[in-house]
């Protein structure tokens, strides 16, 4: 089959973004979560009535103390080095008043995340944090606020990731900073230093400490360095410290106190952590408290809980309703010391919490086992409350209550485990469909690009004979049976599972039939190659000039970049530095041409040199057809015929690839971004402080005043008329929502949310965008005129410009006028000069579009979205308008240069018809490399220590790029309609 | 303007000539390699605190001194360029402060590039310019003793095939080897490695002097081995 190159092409795109749609979707597993309504508390189950509890139970301990030390691996306490190292600890856990745990936690083992387990018993996923954009606090319902809210006064000292996760929860705390890891004895210290004086006060019911030392020690020297023993044996001293002074405290008319160690992580034997080895997700979890009963014997093996069980068990202890998302299941020795009555209502409440949570998140929640076994336990439960109240304290009771008790904690822990399926771990399944179909379609662009870049840019896919190839239905069969293998047998919740049927063997059939294509491809080629090499040799590709090497090169090495999470951090700056060299490599080509063509036409008279002339003819070759070819001078002469202009055109064209390096570099300092200097003085931030209004108001003013000169050459009279009217719709706009000011404006004004200015705007871009629509239908159905046509993609441009202008804030202004400016320079002096083909325009263009991308302040940081674009014109939260125009105010650069493309590659009344053809396919190919890459960089970096902080951010930005790419491919088909 | 092939018919001569010649430019290049080293090296044992990495401004200038001395020399001695017409005093010093001057502009240029590259415009404005001195060294000041003051040579080496004797060859290899090598150095600067030598404009100018050294050393071996392939036109 042959398909004009760029609806081929066009297909393959959208195929692509569904399967990276597919990817993302296992690779963030849709959160398990609560509605947001207060958490109801259950009444007790009674056969025979009505039962009298009805409020949560009292609170079984006074104080509790939370030691959290990090990195603390399960056998440094209860190992030979805790054995060695922490004998207070050791003889507690073996002999005294306590029990312990080791406790599992779930990867990505970081502290942030493990906080989060800790503190909300929800297993967090990355989701989580897109769900709280902006904002580092944790938001979800958690102990630390049930605490707070009920009025409980809360002492933390130590990592300050909790202080930015709570703030405002703590009455009094010190955060260390985790920054210096070199450092393992101050951060220690600065903690310590607090508590001597805590432990006397009694103005406190939890107090949290967290210990970052062992961890630095770990990253530093790993878990054998003769630096652990001292550290554990600091912490067992300190233990010692705040137990002793807990018990001193204790007296018969209070409730007792807790104290409970845990770890956040454990450490590889490296000394790392991030990933889900025994090494890193064990770790132990201590309770001590005087009412527990005395151990005898330490022989018996630890009991294995998860981390998120200690949220519930925490809220059970200190009376306060169990966290709304918490997957976790409550600790029954810790309760044991409590009647059977008050056991089997922590239980209940537990249960309850937790089938909530499933009835919420799961359609086909009766079915599961766990909340039927719930339904059952519950229905005991009821009975065995009947005859409590009835007086009866028989045997029977009592082992009936047992029963119950079991029949609670097998339900907890199915409804548990059927929970954190859910959110556990990555559909490794769905991903890998979505991988084996994305690196499908860039095997096959890439395999068609001497015919996609050829002189007809058709992608040819061969259908008939892979697809009646044995191959291909053995590949389908297997594939399919893979699938129903995989489906029936895994585990873990599979989104690719719970598609239907039809759309499973429909894919399965895609991937076998890409797979034959592109075998059958390679053979043609394979072919093609050995009778080229029978005819002779070929002329090989050393012709490549130096802006092609670049071109690759760079291309080539932004996407090895991906791989190190540094570079991604501060990708922006990759892409500055590409396109600066990309500038001067233009200046140097054009000194190049100007200053040759005229040396070899100045020796010729006088000295006749003919090395010279040589060695001017080979390189000139494809400049020097320019001058046999006057009409693409013609272009420049007609926009400006006065001889003032031809006179000093060489040197304007010269110093144009400075003008671009200069207003890169002011762009470049209008927004800091990325990582690393985030945090410096910049032009944006100076300009949208409070005083600096005057200055943004003419900044404004200017840059929409720029934005319409620069606009409106190509306009129709009518859309020129909205294009104003609509430019300064923006400003009332603007002024309304009170960024900028008018001169005659008392500064105290009423804000409003500018609803009718934005629409008032909105109107004038559908109006620009309708009538360049009608242009180019027109063109296409009836005249075929390109006059007409390129006026309508122009008009098309000038209404995307417009809404860019309205989304973007307004000092964001200027990064759209030099857009609009660098563009019109490359139009007008370069591209039509140095005679660029279709492709390397299309990567010049895709690279200027991507280093926008950063100049408008975005970084590969969910933090820097702008959402507040997403309601503009808009009285409330509507999802989808909001984030269209959210996509569209995030991905300006980008998309703005990318029509600028189609204009431009349609507009050239020289270029051959396969121009576009070329470019669609260029853009495709230049946009799937990087993205096949990243998701396999992804896919095996999944335990990766930066995994959530940076390559899922930028794996989220990549993901919707491929939506805006295929959205452009099918913009590009439509005008490649010839 | 080393090889005579009006003069020589013999190409066995020519070679001969041609292999002195690749002998002698070995040797000036091995001297800058030495002097590039001794700068590292020797000012640690006359100045105090002096490394390279604590003190990298006095290292800077000492290096890019060290350089142009050991080029100067050489093109005193050897004498590449081909000799003005009129050699008067008065001639060589106007040309002298002209090179001067070219050498001036190239820093400022290259000052200018490297600001619109990214570094701050106002702060450290003296370690932007040393580096710009550094990378005219290496390059400018190379082009200044084996060309001269004819600014179409210039860009006529600097165009594809525009080599005409191995000297030609050399400066191009030289030149885009130590540009290469800034340009490459300056990606590390913004990673959050927190090394000593992630400082500006500590790893753009090691690139650059790493890659001169790597240019001084390649050029004479892939003269050497493209030898046969290399036929320069005569002027």
């Amino acid at each position: 089959m042959r398909a004009r190159g760029s609806l081929g092409v066009t297909c393959c795109v959208l195929l692509q973004a569904a399967a990276v749609a597919l990817f993302l979707r296992g690779f963030f597993p849709a959160p398990v979560r609560s509605l947001n309504r207060p958490a109801e508390i259950p009444v007790e189950p009674n056969a025979g009535g009505i039962s009298n509890w009805t409020s949560l139970p009292p609170p079984l301990f006074r104080r509790v103390v939370i030691v959290l030390i990090d990195a603390l691996r399960e056998d440094f306490v209860f190992g030979p080095k805790g054995k060695e190292f922490m004998p207070y600890m050791t003889h507690i856990v073996g002999k005294g008043t306590s029990h312990s745990f080791v406790a599992k936690a779930t990867a990505p083992t970081v502290t942030m995340p493990r906080i989060k387990a800790l503190t909300t018993g929800s297993i967090p996923g990355f989701i989580d944090v897109i769900m709280n954009l902006n904002s580092p606090a944790l938001l979800e319902d958690n102990l630390i606020w049930q605490a707070k809210t009920a009025g409980k006064r809360i002492i933390f000292y130590g990592d300050d990731t909790w202080v930015r996760l709570f703030p405002k929860h703590f009455v009094e705390y010190d955060g260390t900073t985790s920054f210096f890891v070199s450092d393992f004895t101050e951060v220690d210290n600065n903690v310590t230093r607090h508590l001597n004086n805590v432990l006397k006060r009694e103005d406190w019911d939890i107090l949290i400490v967290h210990y970052l030392g062992l961890d630095h020690i770990g990253h530093l020297t790993g878990p054998n360095s003769p630096l652990i023993g001292p550290k554990l044996s600091e912490m067992d001293h300190i233990l010692k410290k705040i137990h002793t002074s807990l018990l001193s405290k204790e007296s018969d008319n209070v409730l007792p106190s807790l104290l409970v160690l845990c770890g956040d992580h454990g450490m590889t034997e490296a000394g790392g952590h991030g990933g889900s080895s025994d090494d890193e997700v064990h770790t132990p979890l201590v309770f001590v408290s005087s009412v527990f009963d005395k151990k005898e014997g330490y022989d018996k093996p630890l009991e294995l809980v998860q981390q998120t069980d200690l949220a519930p068990t925490l809220a059970v202890s200190l009376g306060l309703p169990i966290s709304r998302n918490s997957l976790g299941k409550l600790i029954l020795p810790v309760v044991e010391g409590r009647t059977m009555r008050e056991q089997l209502r922590f239980l209940h409440l537990n249960g309850f919490q937790l089938s909530r949570l499933l009835k919420e998140n799961m359609p086909a929640y009766e079915k599961d086992i766990g909340f039927q076994q719930f339904k059952t336990a519950e229905k005991s439960h009821g009975n065995w409350l009947k005859l409590y109240l009835d007086g009866n304290t028989s045997e029977v009771l009592t082992n009936l209550g047992k029963k119950v008790l079991k029949q609670y904690l097998d339900a907890l822990k199915m409804l548990s485990s059927s929970l954190s399926k859910q959110v556990a771990q990555y559909d490794l399944y769905s991903m890998m469909v979505g991988t084996a179909i994305i690196v499908e379609i860039l095997f096959l662009l890439l395999l068609s690009i001497p015919k996609g870049l050829g002189s007809s840019a058709e992608l040819e896919v061969p259908l008939s004979s892979p697809l009646f190839s044995l191959l291909f239905y053995l590949m389908c069969l297997l594939l399919s049976a893979i699938h129903v293998i995989v489906c029936t047998s895994t585990e873990n919740s599979c989104y690719f599972c719970t598609l239907s049927w039809l759309i499973a063997i429909g894919v399965m059939i895609l991937i076998s039939g890409l797979f034959c294509v592109i075998l059958s491809l390679l053979g043609k080629m394979c072919a093609n190659s050995k009778s080229l090499k029978k005819q002779g040799p070929l002329a090989s590709g050393s012709d490549w000039s130096e802006l092609d090497v670049l071109l690759l090169v760079g291309t080539v090495g932004h996407v090895l970049t991906l791989g190190s999470s540094s570079f991604v951090e501060e990708e922006h700056q990759t892409w500055y530095f590409l396109i600066n060299t990309l500038c001067l490599a233009l200046s140097q080509q054009i000194c190049r041409k100007y200053f040759l063509v005229k040396n070899s036409d100045v020796e010729l008279s006088p000295s006749g040199s003919k090395g010279y002339e040589d060695a001017n003819e080979s390189f000139s070759s494809k400049d020097s057809d320019i001058y046999s070819m006057p009409e693409s001078d013609s272009k420049i002469n007609k926009l400006n015929t006065s001889g003032l202009f031809k006179h000093y055109e060489k040197w304007i064209t010269m110093a144009s690839p400075w003008v671009i390096l200069i207003c890169c570099r002011l762009l470049r300092s209008l927004n800091q971004t990325g990582v690393q200097w985030a945090h410096r003085p910049d032009f944006g931030h100076w300009l949208t402080s409070s005083e600096q209004k005057a200055a943004l108001s003419l900044l404004s003013a200017v840059s929409l005043g720029m934005i319409f000169v620069l606009v409106q050459r190509r306009c129709s009279l009518v859309s020129k008329i909205a294009l104003a009217l609509g430019l300064l719709g923006i400003y009332c706009y603007r002024s309304a929502i009170g960024n900028v000011v008018f001169p005659w404006q008392q500064d105290s004004q009423g804000i409003s949310k500018g609803i009718i200015e934005a629409r008032f705007v909105y109107i004038f871009v559908l109006g620009i965008l309708f009538t360049g629509t009608k242009d180019l239908l027109k063109s296409q159905v009836f005249t075929m005129d390109s006059n007409t046509k390129s006026r309508g993609l122009w008009e098309v441009y000038s209404g995307l410009v417009l809404l860019t202008a309205l989304l973007f804030r307004p000092h964001n202004l200027p990064v759209l006028v030099f857009c609009l400016i660098i563009q019109t320079i490359m139009m007008t002096f370069i591209w039509n000069l140095l005679k660029y083909d279709a492709a390397q325009i299309t990567i010049m263009h895709y690279w200027f579009g991507q280093a926008f991308f950063y100049f408008q302040g975005n970084s590969n940081n969910i933090a820097t979205v702008d959402i507040s674009a997403g309601f503009v014109g808009l009285d409330d939260y509507i999802e989808i308008p909001a984030i269209l125009l959210t996509t569209v105010a995030t991905y300006a650069g980008p998309l703005l240069w990318a029509i600028h493309l189609i204009c431009y590659l349609s507009s050239e009344t020289i270029r051959s018809s396969s121009a576009k053809g070329h470019g669609c396919f260029c853009y495709a190919l230049l946009r799937s490399i990087p993205i096949t890459v990243y998701i396999i960089l992804v896919t095996s970096l999944r335990y990766h220590l930066f995994i959530w902080s940076v390559f899922s951010p930028k794996l989220l930005y990549e993901g919707i790029q491929a939506f805006v790419t295929a959205a452009i491919c099918v913009f590009f088909t439509a005008m490649d309609k010839n | 303007m080393k090889t005579y092939p009006g003069e020589l018919g013999d190409i066995q001569e020519k070679d001969i000539m041609k292999d002195i010649e690749i002998m002698s430019m070995a040797s000036v290049h091995f001297f800058c390699v030495l002097s590039i080293i001794l700068s590292a090296v020797v000012p640690a044992f006359l100045l105090e605190k002096f490394s390279v990495l604590g003190t990298h401004l006095t290292w800077l200038c000492i290096c890019s001194v060290s350089v142009a001395a050991v080029n100067i020399i050489a093109s005193v001695v050897l004498k590449p360029n081909p000799s003005p017409k009129r050699n008067s005093l008065s001639h060589k010093v106007t040309r002298f402060l002209k090179s001067c001057l070219y050498f001036m502009i190239s820093c400022l240029l290259f000052h200018t590039i490297v600001v619109l590259y990214g570094a701050p415009l106002l702060e450290s404005v003296l370690e932007t310019f040393l580096f710009a001195a550094l990378l005219s060294t290496f390059t400018t000041l190379r082009c200044l003793c084996l060309l001269g003051l004819n600014l179409q040579a210039w860009i006529r080496v600097f165009s594809k095939n525009g080599a005409m004797s191995i000297w030609d060859s050399s400066l191009q290899i030289t030149t885009v080897c130590s540009i290469v090598g800034a340009w490459l150095g300056a990606f590390p600067i913004p990673l959050d490695w927190d090394r000593p030598w992630q400082v500006w404009p500590i790893s753009c100018s090691f690139g650059a002097t790493f890659g001169y050294v790597a240019g001084l050393i390649t050029a004479p071996l892939w003269i050497y081995w493209n030898r046969k392939q290399l036929t320069y036109k005569s002027k």
